[in-house]
């Protein structure tokens, strides 16, 4: 019953499928898993709008929305039906088609990172070997819509905003890359289903989490900050600073194609949660031994959402960086850290199981990550500000 | 240590967000249709028309001097003179507003007419849910949309409108003294003139009735 459970996607798919011709049948699959997974990001999207309109509400002491539906649950009901009647404005001196294709571009290849994250026990679109690198093929090209949307538009917010958004997301996606290969070098393999089955194992109790040690718990900070950069989140927001910007890159955008902006960005937020759980967190496993009857796909959305919730919190906490700040930090700290990473896994590779790797390889960490602290904020200032005047 | 101030940070809003569910006090914003605060007793939006008694026609202080009128920064008052006269507080007969508009999608709040007004006529009213669909008849009030009665002034600025009843009872005295007065002064002036004839011919009856006021 419980296994029942756990695959029901499966055999639901199986079991609709199982009416088609044979020829069909597995055209009809993944066209009707796709359809599930089109389906439902943009209802979680939905959903975590209202969530982090009161969750950052409540950090700001403020209700949030309360006004559409009980606790204003209905919010992106509405706000869905204005993106939908508003007039869809194209600047006359902007490249139509491109201005057209961009927000489609970036919807498109957001969605296709899906494709080869596992959700749940054999719940995977397409396993392929190299489902890593198809991943990160397609997280990169979401700068290429990004920079369509901004420099089609023709003004010089959008494209600044695109400029910075293309630096950012290059600069960072170093890092995130980085910070994964130290869990292909580990397990051996970019397919993210082995992946998650090499974490899927318990030693008393406690599963095999790539976060449970020390070259994963450096990897997944590491990775967690790239993401964050890559989305474009607060607080490294700055392609959408709107005190500098308007909206940066999809200033030009309104109506649905907007919508379609947001609803990527949100995707995206979802598919790199997913993709860090897959990295660090073990997937779809449980988190104790006695928990692995629940259903693996609820551990996976559980832990989606407790990303989110991060996500969340942070934006709720942190003020945006500055340009050099965003470019020192990536350069100066992460990628360093990302470095050292590498060789440190492979330290824990070849010293064998014992107590011993255990300290040596958190020490490094330890070491680095203070001396690297410590060096960059050596000729900062932490006094209050003094301003200096042209005579 | 680097990230100390990040994870201080987000231990606090942590709090913040915790407490927001907890703590009454946290959350100081007020749900404005189902509550509302008091509106301090100096907040003014747009004119109103005082009048005293229950019958906002007659009551009306407003005598059509139209001072207010031409003082209104974006001339947002329109007023038109009546033919005949009514009787104002003091009993004395005067002009009355046939016709007095004011467009408050003009009106800038600016109170200049309440402080020009030299019959305590005109004064500020606190009302501020205004909204109408229709432009432009909609935010035309004409005098019955702006008569409000003295009590009402009362309950929305008591001080101010303490102070006006003084000095309007106290401008009432005055006039009824006057009035009395004269009235006195024309009894004498009577009772001067039903001795008078006997005594002088007609020509001189005239003269003290022109010297009487200097006295």
């Amino acid at each position: 019953m419980i296994e029942r459970l756990d695959q029901i996607f499966v055999f639901l798919k199986h079991w609709l499928v199982g009416y088609l011709p044979a020829g069909w049948q597995t055209a009809a699959g993944v066209i009707l898993s796709v359809v599930a997974i089109v389906g439902l990001y943009p209802a979680l999207f939905a959903l975590t709008t209202v969530l982090e309109r009161k969750g950052v509400g409540r950090i700001q002491n403020r209700f949030g929305p309360n006004r559409v539906g009980p606790y204003g649950i209905f919010q992106p009901v509405a706000d869905g039906i204005k993106s939908l009647t508003k007039e869809d404005i194209v600047p006359t001196s902007a490249d139509g088609v491109v201005h057209f294709l961009a927000p489609i571009a970036q919807v498109v290849t957001v969605f296709m990172g899906f494709a080869v994250l596992p959700m749940g026990r054999n719940m995977v679109l397409i396993d392929i070997d190299a489902g890593l690198l198809f991943y990160f093929a397609m997280g990169a090209s979401t700068e290429l819509s990004v920079f369509m949307a901004g420099w089609s538009s023709r003004n010089k917010y959008s494209l600044l905003g695109a400029m910075r958004a293309v630096a950012q997301m290059i600069s960072y996606e170093v890092a995130l890359l980085l910070s994964s290969v130290v869990v292909v070098m580990i397990t051996g393999s970019l397919s993210l289903t082995k992946i998650v089955e090499a974490q899927n194992q318990y030693s008393y109790g406690l599963p095999h989490w790539y976060i449970f040690t020390p070259w994963g718990l450096a990897g997944f900070l590491m990775y967690a900050i790239a993401a964050t950069a890559e989305t474009n989140r607060s607080p490294f927001d700055l392609p959408e600073g709107e005190s500098e910007l308007v909206a940066g890159y999809h200033t030009e955008y309104s109506g649905f194609k907007f919508a379609l902006f947001f609803l990527a960005e949100y995707v995206a937020m979802f598919s790199i949660s997913g993709l860090g759980s897959t990295l660090f967190l073990g997937g779809w496993s449980a988190p104790f031994a006695f928990l692995t009857w629940v259903p693996s796909w609820i551990w996976f959305f559980g832990k989606l959402f407790v990303s989110m919730g991060v996500f969340i919190w942070l934006r709720g906490t942190l003020p945006r960086l500055r340009q050099d700040q965003l470019m020192n930090f990536a350069w100066k700290f992460v990628l360093p850290m990302c470095l050292l990473n590498l060789f440190v896994a492979g330290l824990w590779r070849f010293m064998g199981e014992g107590w011993l790797r255990w300290v040596v390889c958190s020490a490094i960490l330890m070491l680095a990550y203070v001396g690297i602290g410590w060096a960059g904020m050596r000729r900062k200032q932490f006094g209050p500000r003094s301003y200096r005047y042209a005579d | 240590m680097l990230g100390e101030g990040i994870l201080k940070g987000l231990a606090e809003t942590a709090k913040n967000f915790a407490g927001s569910f907890v703590s009454k006090e946290r959350l100081t914003t007020v749900q404005y249709p189902e509550e509302r605060e008091p509106l301090p007793e100096n907040s003014r939006n747009f004119p109103f028309l005082v009048y005293d008694g229950t019958d906002w026609e007659k009551g009306l202080r407003c005598v059509a001097c139209q001072i207010c009128e031409k003082e209104c920064p974006p001339k947002c008052i329109y007023i038109e003179k009546s033919k005949d006269k009514k009787p104002d507080y003091t009993g004395k007969p005067q002009i009355y507003p046939a016709k007095f508009d004011i467009d408050i999608s003009v009106c800038m709040s600016c109170q200049i007419c309440v402080e020009v007004c030299p019959f305590e006529a005109i004064k500020m009213n606190t009302e501020f849910e205004l909204a109408t669909d229709d432009r432009f008849g909609g935010l035309l009030l004409d005098r019955k949309e702006l008569a409000r009665s003295n009590e009402y002034y009362h309950q929305i600025h008591p001080t101010e409108a303490a102070e006006v009843d003084a000095r309007l009872a106290e401008e009432k005295a005055k006039a009824e003294a006057k009035a009395k007065a004269a009235a006195e002064a024309a009894a004498a002036k009577a009772a001067a003139a039903a001795a008078a004839p006997a005594q002088t011919p007609a020509p001189a009856a005239v003269k003290p009735s022109e010297g009487e006021p200097k006295q």
